[in-house]
């Protein structure tokens, strides 16, 4: 299989189409393992007598959805980068595709942690590191949706949000490590400092398993947005028309 | 290389001294944002010595941010900016000398008006002087970072609210170190000395990066 030859979205379209259903199905099931494993299978009483509060349960959502919130960021970057350098007209609207399902997960981030914050630490909202480092990574999201739908010329948009997301990723280390430490000479957080090794195997692997879940869900919604965006583009081109036409038999 | 980056920057002097109200606007604006908060806030004096960086940070924040709009929209509309690219000199070393009369401009005086506006915060002679360096260093970082935006969001409509958009979160390490160095200054002067440290550090990368990315994001827009 020649993977040079997806780089054209003519290819890539229905490519994409048959890829959404498979994302799409492993997302449902992924998601549901997590959720019923981490609600009804794991005990409240993990290693000793202190027992769970109930309402620890939300981090098989908060985890998941903070983690794909950086690593989306990640993939939004690269596709960035890569349409800058090579000059390839589907990477830039892979970028385009990724930014709003990021936005999501940070936003999902934020509200399940303000839901989990209230009980535990008696606030909604804190200014604790990690959640002011997300709450700019939301910001930084909506500022590359914002500027991409500001600018008509849709190469000039491409580019200066592309531009815009690998600022952005220069800049998210500083930002971290200066909320983190703003005092140079301490550092605190209410975040605990975790390693996957310390996390007890029956929250680590629903918690994985939502991961997953999500990760595929990322793929179908992006995909699905992808069709949309390359059908919108590429809405001159003979093939195109084609489609448009066989959709609209159907 | 030298000589290019010295008549850029005599040019926008030259060009701004003959409107010199631009340049007011921009400092009463600070002036007028930090007079504002005691009226909001009540005029205790303890109170407004612990706001008081953290305030005037965030003004000199708007206010630098207000004035990056400026930077090139003038140049943008006569089509100077499109000569600019076409001159084969290094585009980064115009942009940077633009951005250090911007800074001379609009910086500079809001590090020399800080004294006055820090006495209406009852701020201690030393957090003035800290005060007074951290804006100094801290204010190239400002329009260094704010030209990268303001190349981006060339001749957009609705550019002003955009721009604010893009850059404030880009802002946030200045304003954390900047105003948590006066801060301590009220408690200990000694300790001021690794915030301004970073300070520094982000000055010294910033001029090296953003100079870069700016022109890189001038060569999009006037593609």
């Amino acid at each position: 299989m020649n993977w040079f030859k997806l780089a054209s979205p003519a290819a890539f379209y229905p490519f994409a189409g048959r890829l959404i259903p498979r994302f799409g199905l492993a997302a449902l099931v992924l998601v549901l393992i997590g959720f019923d494993w981490g609600f009804f299978l794991t005990s409240d009483q993990l290693g000793g007598s202190n027992p769970q509060k109930e309402y620890y349960r939300i981090i098989f959502v908060h985890v998941p959805a903070a983690w794909m919130s950086m690593w989306l960021y990640l993939v939004l970057a690269a596709w960035s980068a890569i349409g800058l350098v090579f000059n390839t007209r589907l990477s830039f609207m892979m970028a385009k595709a990724v930014a709003p399902t990021g936005a999501i997960f940070t936003f999902l981030a934020l509200w399940t942690g303000a839901l989990w914050g209230r009980p535990s630490w008696g606030t909604y909202w804190d200014w604790d590191p990690r959640l002011t480092s997300e709450l700019l990574l939301f910001f930084l999201y909506i500022g590359y949706i914002a500027l991409h739908s500001a600018i008509d010329d849709t190469r000039r948009a491409d580019r200066a949000a592309a531009l815009l997301a690998i600022v952005g990723l220069v800049m998210v280390p500083v930002i971290f490590l200066s909320i983190n430490c703003p005092d140079p000479t301490q550092c605190a957080s209410l975040h605990q400092r975790s390693d996957p090794g310390s996390i007890h195997l029956s929250i680590l692997i629903p918690m994985l398993s939502m991961t997953l879940g999500f990760w595929a869900y990322s793929f179908a919604a992006v995909f699905a947005r992808l069709r949309t965006i390359i059908l919108t583009r590429e809405a001159d081109s003979a093939w195109a028309r084609e489609v448009i036409a066989q959709e609209a038999r159907t | 290389m030298f000589r290019v980056f010295y008549c850029v920057l005599a040019r926008d002097i030259t060009l701004a001294m003959r409107r010199r109200t631009d340049v007011l606007t921009t400092l009463f604006f600070f002036v007028i944002v930090v007079s504002l908060f005691p009226l909001g806030v009540g005029s205790e004096r303890e109170q407004l010595r612990l706001l008081g960086p953290g305030v005037v940070w965030v003004a000199a924040l708007l206010a630098s941010m207000l004035a990056l709009e400026r930077l090139f929209a003038a140049d943008y509309d006569d089509g100077t900016l499109e000569q600019l690219l076409l001159t084969g000199q290094p585009l980064a070393v115009l942009v940077l000398g633009k951005v250090v009369a911007h800074w001379l401009l609009t910086g500079l005086p809001l590090v020399l008006i800080a004294p006055l506006v820090a006495m209406q915060y009852h701020l201690s002679p030393p957090a003035i002087w800290v005060m007074m360096a951290a804006l100094a260093i801290g204010t190239p970082v400002l329009s260094l970072i704010g030209a990268i935006g303001a190349a981006l969001t060339l001749g957009l409509r609705g550019g002003g609210i955009l721009l604010s958009l893009l850059i404030l979160p880009l802002y946030v390490p200045v304003l954390v170190y900047g105003a948590g160095a006066v801060s301590v200054s009220a408690i200990d002067i000694a300790d001021t000395e690794p915030y301004l440290s970073l300070l520094s550090a982000f000055l010294l990368g910033a001029s090296l990066l953003a100079p870069l990315a700016a022109a890189a994001a001038l060569r999009i827009s006037l593609e």
